[in-house]
């Protein structure tokens, strides 16, 4: 031990005259890091209620409250957090869907009351709610699930269009599972879907590898699962909250996916219905459309006998005769529609109501009735030349189609019409365009501006790649017509559709016109319902409400009460709600026959 | 058992399995108890510790203050859920427990890190070092009352803080290493901060040296106390700065080298005297390392680039079946986990494995032996005791 031992620390002396480094007023303001991890700030507007940050909050801060009414995508609930809990990770705002979710770099918070730390941010009140440092997700190229999804394979156009092959491929495997991967189960698909379909738990089952569950999933609330699999309008995906921030969840095709993979041979094994107890009770279901059929499906599952009575020659409805075979398949309708059948559900084929057996009829030999006839009539455009012989309704040249029937397809041909249906029909014709001249000539002209036309986006674009020309904004005038055949369709630029209050009144430009050339033109604004097969006698009793629909009770009972309605004449038009009221109507049934009230 | 030496006569008998057979009604022993609220670790443990005089002739170490089983909470929660649950494992230095996990989970499920990830994961773990280091180094004179060299280099700490609040968002619970990356690219003008913060550190390694290891005090009570003995190295399983300090090379970094390590020019500091004031030796050259490390990474880590693999949904992320056990260097030494997965979409075990365990139960309890009760403190700093690693 030298003295220099002794000496040395005292060097530390030297720092005597130093500033002092602590900060000795404890309520100097000292603003937290940028990306502090403070106090919680949600965007209420911007939230949607989908619940994935307490689903991943390890703590149980965090607790759905009600904030305001439910609405489609929107559970109307928003995060209120438990600062007694909380540790401030922040996970809650990594994985927020709509990025509404953000911790401000605000850290002190003095109160005297212990329940003030419980609090919903963006909705209570907070002194930083205005403050626009803190923790946001982090950017770029970080997210907790993939936001991109996996792309559906589909026939190229080239190939697709000489041929009414099934364009769309189906997921594999390894694809499926992928897809599957990235929902996050917040559920906010269920309210939205009409029939309610157990969206989260289908594709839950999906990631599982457990098919068979899949499939009673899908049948507890869709009888039609490959048809929707298919067709269906898919109002799911554009609430899906994975669509924020990237592309919704495929909920269609993953539903396609699971019904593709399961045999037919298996179905009853599976849905366990292989022995069903006949209640001895007989239910006539007018339409085999998807109304009627999950109406048959449900009232079969609970014992009813159920006889289908269908005008044409096969079932299925506007889905057989109404949607072409390059969409939906028709093995695939024939799959569905066989399984309800194994049910023990009767159909008498070419049998209209009306003609061949009358309601009243039916009203005498059947417990109850449901109708689901769906909107067959075409709707004319009314114009000049609109009745010639060679100017048609899409309805009758799509069922024509299915017929197998010879149409005589021009080599220049026109199409009214910016919805679903009109795509169909053009891109129907085109295909046989292409077969007869080998090229593709047709024109779809629509009221509606592009960005309004009713039709998926994804039909207005397939079309397009199919070699249809599409003429969006012009509102039709006139069919010129010579020697007693079309040669075009005189139009004029249509400006807008609906007048500031609200109503349908399109105002036109009549100097700006345009003409295009045709010798066939095709109507497909719009259908009809057809209620000629309602007896005088019972017509009396129903009562209607607006647009001509006929008034019936939640579950869609007809002021007469052993007649239920439902579908396309009620509400849709689309396969989803037909399957929905359809099931809704079953469950009605039941209850009228037990006599059951609320 | 170990004895110090054959000499027992001061110690209480044994009885025909070891146990020491203490008589209380002799009057020749006294029980104390150290513990659980301690000065000289962070954390809760305590020592039963049995004197005579003011000497130590038996001591036992109790765990069980912390009411805590981490490592059984996470079995019912899903990993990203475990990633700020395994941070408290260890509450002084918690960035490795964040990148033991993340390592272990990666491994299983197959994911690549990117690049400037792993350096961004390295700057995180080095910094951690910087902070505890900062503590820990004057802190050793702290237990012997000589507390001024604590507070310098608790000032400086404070600004390794504010770095960490800048990089992380959090100053303790950085929870910036998760599966598959980390949470954030360096902000701008950070490398220019931490550069000066580091050259209070190079201001500050001679000012603590003056004071304390020169310091006559310092040397006169902690050389020679509480000699770890080279063969327990291996016998305990000893890790880190005790076993250099017993002249036995033990780094991770340079002997399994992980991250970008092998890309860093650093030799860490032996030597062999074992005792407390070479385990504080050791350190005070750990932290000089520390400081160039971090210099080193500072320089050669990517600017940009992905911060963060793509990983399946988080919410069910369900890892293959297997088992790992990942280890790294912590302040205190090797600092391991072992996790076993079954499939599913939470852990089936994960075992955590510190040093603490063993520097703070087993080899404390003999090296308190003969030693003084004033000396406790002191030779629970220089094992770097940890309880909430002891008892996870
Ligand atoms: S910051 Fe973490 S602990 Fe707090 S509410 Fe969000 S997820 Fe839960
Ligand atoms: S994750 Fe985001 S959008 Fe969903 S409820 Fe929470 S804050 Fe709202």
């Amino acid at each position: 031990m030298s003295l220099k031992d002794v000496l040395t620390p005292f060097t530390a002396w030297k720092r005597i005259a130093k500033e002092p480094v602590t900060v000795i007023d404890p309520f100097n303001d000292r603003p937290g890091a940028d990306r502090y991890r403070g106090f919680h700030q949600n965007d209420v507007e911007k939230c949607i209620g989908c619940g994935t940050c307490e689903a991943i909050c390890e703590n149980e801060a965090i607790d759905m409250v009600p904030f305001k009414d439910p609405i489609s995508g929107d559970s109307g609930l928003r995060p209120s957090l438990d600062y007694g809990r909380c540790c401030w990770c922040a996970l809650c705002v990594d994985v927020c869907t709509t990025n509404s979710l953000k911790l401000s770099n605000e850290y002190t918070w003095i109160t005297t009351d212990p329940e003030d730390f419980r609090f919903t941010p963006g909705v209570d009140k907070k002194s930083w709610d205005e403050n626009d440092k803190g923790w946001v997700k982090p950017e770029p190229n970080y997210e907790f699930y993939n936001t991109q999804r996996v792309e559906m394979e589909h026939l190229h156009p080239e190939e697709r269009v000489d041929s009414f092959i099934e364009m769309v491929k189906g997921y594999s495997h390894e694809q499926a599972l992928a897809e599957a991967d990235r929902c996050v189960e917040c559920g906010i698909c269920i309210a939205t879907c009409p029939a309610h379909m157990g969206i989260p738990e289908y594709i839950k089952a999906i990631r599982n590898e457990d098919l068979e569950e899949g499939l009673r999933i899908l049948y507890e609330t869709n009888p039609l699962p490959e048809i929707c699999g298919r067709i269906c309008t898919h109002k799911c995906e554009t609430v899906c909250s994975i669509g924020y921030k990237g592309d919704p969840l495929s909920i269609r095709w993953l539903k396609r996916y699971i019904a593709d993979q399961v045999p037919s041979e298996r179905y009853q094994s599976i849905l366990n219905t292989n022995d069903i107890n006949n209640n001895g009770k007989r239910i006539a279901i007018i339409g085999s459309g998807p109304a009627g059929l999950s109406a048959a499906h449900y009232l079969a599952l609970m014992g009813y006998q159920c006889t289908i009575f269908e005008q044409y020659e096969k079932a299925g409805g506007m889905m057989r005769y109404g949607i072409p075979e390059y969409r939906l398949p028709y093995d695939q309708i024939d799959k569905d529609i066989d399984y309800i059948l194994s049910l023990g559900v009767e159909i008498k084929y070419n049998t209209r109501v009306g003609r061949d057996i009358t309601l009243d009829q039916l009203s005498q030999d059947f417990d109850a009735v449901f109708s689901g006839t769906g909107l067959h009539l075409g709707r004319s455009t009314g114009i000049e030349g609109s009745d010639n012989e060679h100017v048609y309704y899409s309805t009758d040249l799509l069922r024509q189609i299915t017929e197998g029937k010879d149409i005589e397809v021009a080599e220049h041909i026109v199409v009214i019409g910016g919805g679903n249906v009109a795509m169909d029909i053009t891109r129907s014709l085109a295909r046989m365009q292409k077969v007869k001249y080998g090229k593709v000539n047709i024109i779809a002209t629509s009221l509606e501006k592009e960005e309004n036309m009713p039709a998926d986006r994804e039909e207005v674009v397939e079309s397009r790649e199919e070699g249809a020309v599409l003429m969006p904004g012009w509102a039709p005038q006139r069919i010129e017509i010579q020697h007693g055949r079309p040669t075009g369709l005189h139009v004029v630029k249509c400006n807008s559709l609906f007048d500031d209050t609200g109503r349908f009144n399109p105002q036109c430009d009549m100097e700006v016109k345009n003409f295009f050339e045709g010798s066939m033109i095709v109507q497909s604004i719009g259908q009809g319902m057809d209620l000629s097969y309602v007896d005088e006698k019972w017509m009396e009793g129903l009562s209607f409400g607006p647009r001509g629909r006929v008034k019936t009770n939640e579950y869609f009972q007809t002021d007469l009460e052993w007649f239920f309605m439902g579908g396309d004449i009620i509400e849709g038009p689309d396969v989803i709600h037909g399957i929905a009221n359809g099931h809704k109507a079953a469950i009605g049934i039941d209850r009228y026959l037990q006599n059951l009230k609320d | 058992m170990f004895t110090i030496n054959n000499d027992r006569s001061k110690f209480p008998e044994l009885d025909d399995a070891g146990n020491a057979l203490i008589d209380l009604t002799s009057h020749k022993y006294l029980k104390l108890w150290q513990g659980p609220q301690h000065p000289g670790v962070t954390g809760n443990m305590s020592l039963e510790l049995t004197v005579t005089g003011d000497e130590i002739v038996e001591s036992k170490t109790h765990v069980g203050y912390l009411h805590r089983g981490f490592e059984k909470l996470m079995e019912r929660r899903t990993f990203i859920q475990c990633f700020p649950t395994c941070i408290r494992l260890c509450v002084a230095e918690p960035d490795p427990n964040e990148y033991l996990l993340s390592s272990c989970v990666e491994e299983l499920a197959g994911i690549e890190v990117p690049e400037t990830a792993q350096w961004l994961r390295m700057l995180a773990l080095e910094m951690a070092r910087l902070q505890v280091l900062l503590r820990q180094v004057p802190g050793q004179a702290g237990t012997f009352a000589l507390g001024l060299g604590y507070q310098w280099g608790n000032y400086i700490r404070d600004l390794i803080l504010d770095r960490f609040e800048e990089l992380t968002g959090g100053r303790v619970y950085h929870m910036y290493i998760l599966p598959g990356g980390v949470r954030g690219l360096l902000p701008n003008g950070f490398k220019n901060r931490l550069e000066e913060n580091l050259k209070l550190v190079d201001e500050f390694l001679p000012n603590v040296w003056d004071l304390i290891y020169t310091n006559s005090v310092f040397k006169k009570r902690a050389k020679g106390l509480a000699v770890i003995p080279k063969e327990w190295i291996d016998q305990y399983g000893i890790y880190g700065p005790a076993a250099r300090a017993a002249g036995i090379m033990r780094d991770v970094r340079k002997t399994h080298p992980y991250l970008f390590y092998s890309e860093i020019d650093f030799e860490p500091f032996t030597t062999d005297e074992s005792d407390v004031f070479a385990r504080s030796l050791v350190r005070w050259h750990d932290l000089k390392m520390t400081v160039d490390i971090i210099r080193q990474i500072l320089a050669k880590m990517p600017e940009k680039g992905d911060i963060k693999a793509p990983t399946p949904n988080v919410m069910h992320w369900k890892i293959p079946k297997g088992e790992t056990y990942v280890k790294c260097e912590s302040s205190r030494g090797e600092y391991g986990m072992y996790l076993v997965t079954d499939g599913s979409d939470k852990p089936r075990r994960v075992n955590l494995k510190g040093p603490s365990y063993t520097h703070a139960t087993s080899v404390l309890e003999k090296l308190l032996v003969n030693a003084n009760i004033a000396d406790t403190a002191a030779i629970m700093v220089s094992l770097a005791t940890c309880p909430p690693e002891i008892e996870r």
